[in-house]
């Protein structure tokens, strides 16, 4: 379990304005501090401060996954979290994903079987499945289904992500 | 229109003592945010009235499930993960375990907590039924101690409930006294997630051994407790349903009975998810399917 916040964010108050902060967290493997506001949404963060806009804003209501990211390992949405609540955590956005040698068969995986059209909600589609294949490397179609319940798309009518999934874990079995 | 979160204070002290004397020196003044599932749609909507937040996400004192040998007692800060991942919950609180599975998707119940859900308050909220039928008891806790009530009665009207501006709530406790009851639930909605739901119900019953007319020893309705959400102010449970079936055999006669009773129970509206007549409708037909299945669970353990 992450440390609550005793040594968590001085707020600054000096500047006359409301409480900004200094965030410390690490993204993508790299220890960063942004000052914001300690509710800005954690997705305004990654893409404005961080300048890491592979996160999409789709619904700003977490309904939809395309700002999903992993937090500490778990799949969050990132428009629901305020940055305050992201203080010292763990961050991976499909930016750091891509690096990860996981990311290949998913890669593979969506182009063979068509998994991604327009790509909006490919970054959220992506990381779900490797939240799903970490817990369950050999998902059923109905586990992959339930697993990417919270991503929208609006362009593939979702079976050829599914199918992607499904690929991917077979790819990931073979290595 | 989106809110400014420069106009918003959010403070994370991170002990639950000095939350609760922060509650308790400015009362009514710094909104508990845990997951942030609710009040960060509502920030989003530009709706969120309060500008003072406190942080409990995450609070040692409220995470954690303990397992004594005639309760379990869930933090209320557990998420919905927490709770469909637990051994014992998914095994001996079935209803509850599916709640949090047909809660919104993977990543709202990686952040969405039980306490939330309790506080929030929505008619429709889906941990809430399952409460309701397994009786639950919860720890509120301030800095004028702890008190232990149960959940029923909680929810006195729409979104109002019996906690005081300085209280959390600090555990949910359910009496692990079900060995040999049927538990039944129904979400129904418009699709299998990221739904709200239009009804949902959480029942759980006992078929035992009675007497009925002429003397005959017969399967009757034993102790059963029936609950609704989304079809009134607050999630309800069926006490005049569950008075007229108790010692009953299971009658077609006393399906139909149970069903216009159901519907004479509930004050469904409609709104932008369903119409009142169809949550009528429904509700009628899922308390005959729980008896139904009931009575089936009798047969069969015969």
């Amino acid at each position: 379990m992450r440390d609550t916040f005793e040594n968590g964010p001085k707020i600054d108050r000096s500047l006359g304005e409301l409480s900004l902060c200094d965030l410390s967290l690490t993204v993508n493997g790299t220890a960063r501090t942004v000052r914001v506001y300690p509710m800005q949404r954690l997705l305004d963060v990654l893409r404005n401060e961080l300048g890491l806009t592979g996160t999409k804003e789709g619904c700003g209501e977490g309904e939809c996954g395309s700002c999903a990211v992993l937090m500490n390992g778990e799949l969050v949405n990132s428009c629901l979290i305020p940055a305050l609540q992201a203080a010292n955590s763990d961050l991976v956005t499909i930016e750091g994903f891509a690096g990860n040698p996981q990311f290949t068969a998913l890669q593979s995986a969506f182009l063979e079987c068509g998994g991604a059209q327009c790509g909006i909600c490919t970054p959220g589609m992506i990381l779900a499945s490797q939240h799903l294949l970490t817990k369950n490397p050999e998902p059923t179609l109905d586990d992959i289904r339930e697993a990417l319940s919270g991503n929208l798309c609006r362009c593939t009518g979702y079976m050829q992500i599914f199918e992607a999934v499904a690929r991917a874990a077979q790819l990931r079995s073979i290595v | 229109m989106r809110s400014d979160p420069a106009e918003y204070e959010l403070i994370a002290p991170g002990k639950l003592p000095s939350i609760l004397s922060l509650l308790a020196q400015q009362p009514g003044q710094w909104l508990p945010i845990a997951g942030g599932t609710d009040v960060m749609v509502q920030f989003a909507a530009g709706k969120l009235a309060a500008r003072r937040l406190v942080s409990i996400w995450n609070l040692p004192e409220l995470r954690g499930i303990e397992i004594a040998s005639d309760e379990i007692r869930i933090g209320a800060g557990c998420t919905y993960t927490n709770l469909r991942e637990h051994e014992i919950i998914a095994r001996e609180f079935q209803l509850l375990a599916r709640a949090a599975r047909w809660t919104g998707g993977i990543a709202n119940q990686n952040r969405g907590t039980l306490g939330g859900n309790i506080v929030n308050a929505s008619p429709a909220a889906d941990s809430l039924p399952a409460l309701l039928a397994y009786e639950a008891e919860l720890i509120l806790v301030s800095v004028r101690g702890e008190r232990r009530v149960p959940y029923v009665g909680f929810h006195t009207d729409y979104k109002r409930m019996n906690l005081q501006p300085d209280e959390l709530i600090r555990t949910i406790c359910l009496r692990r006294n079900l060995s040999g009851y049927f538990h039944f639930a129904r979400k129904v909605g418009a699709r299998n997630a990221q739904a709200i739901s239009k009804l949902c119900v959480a029942a759980v019953g006992r078929i035992e051994i009675g007497r009925v007319a002429g003397g005959r020893t017969a399967n009757v309705v034993g102790d059963v407790r029936i609950a609704l959400g989304s079809v009134a102010p607050t999630p309800l449970r069926l006490t005049e349903v569950e008075r007229m079936v108790q010692g009953q055999s299971i009658t077609p006669e006393l399906l139909q009975s149970a069903s216009r009773a159901a519907m004479a129970s509930i004050q469904p509206i409609d709104d932008i998810r369903s119409t009142a007549k169809y949550r009528s409708a429904v509700a009628g037909n899922l308390v005959v399917e729980f008896l139904d299945q009931l009575c089936t669970s009798g047969t069969q353990r015969e």
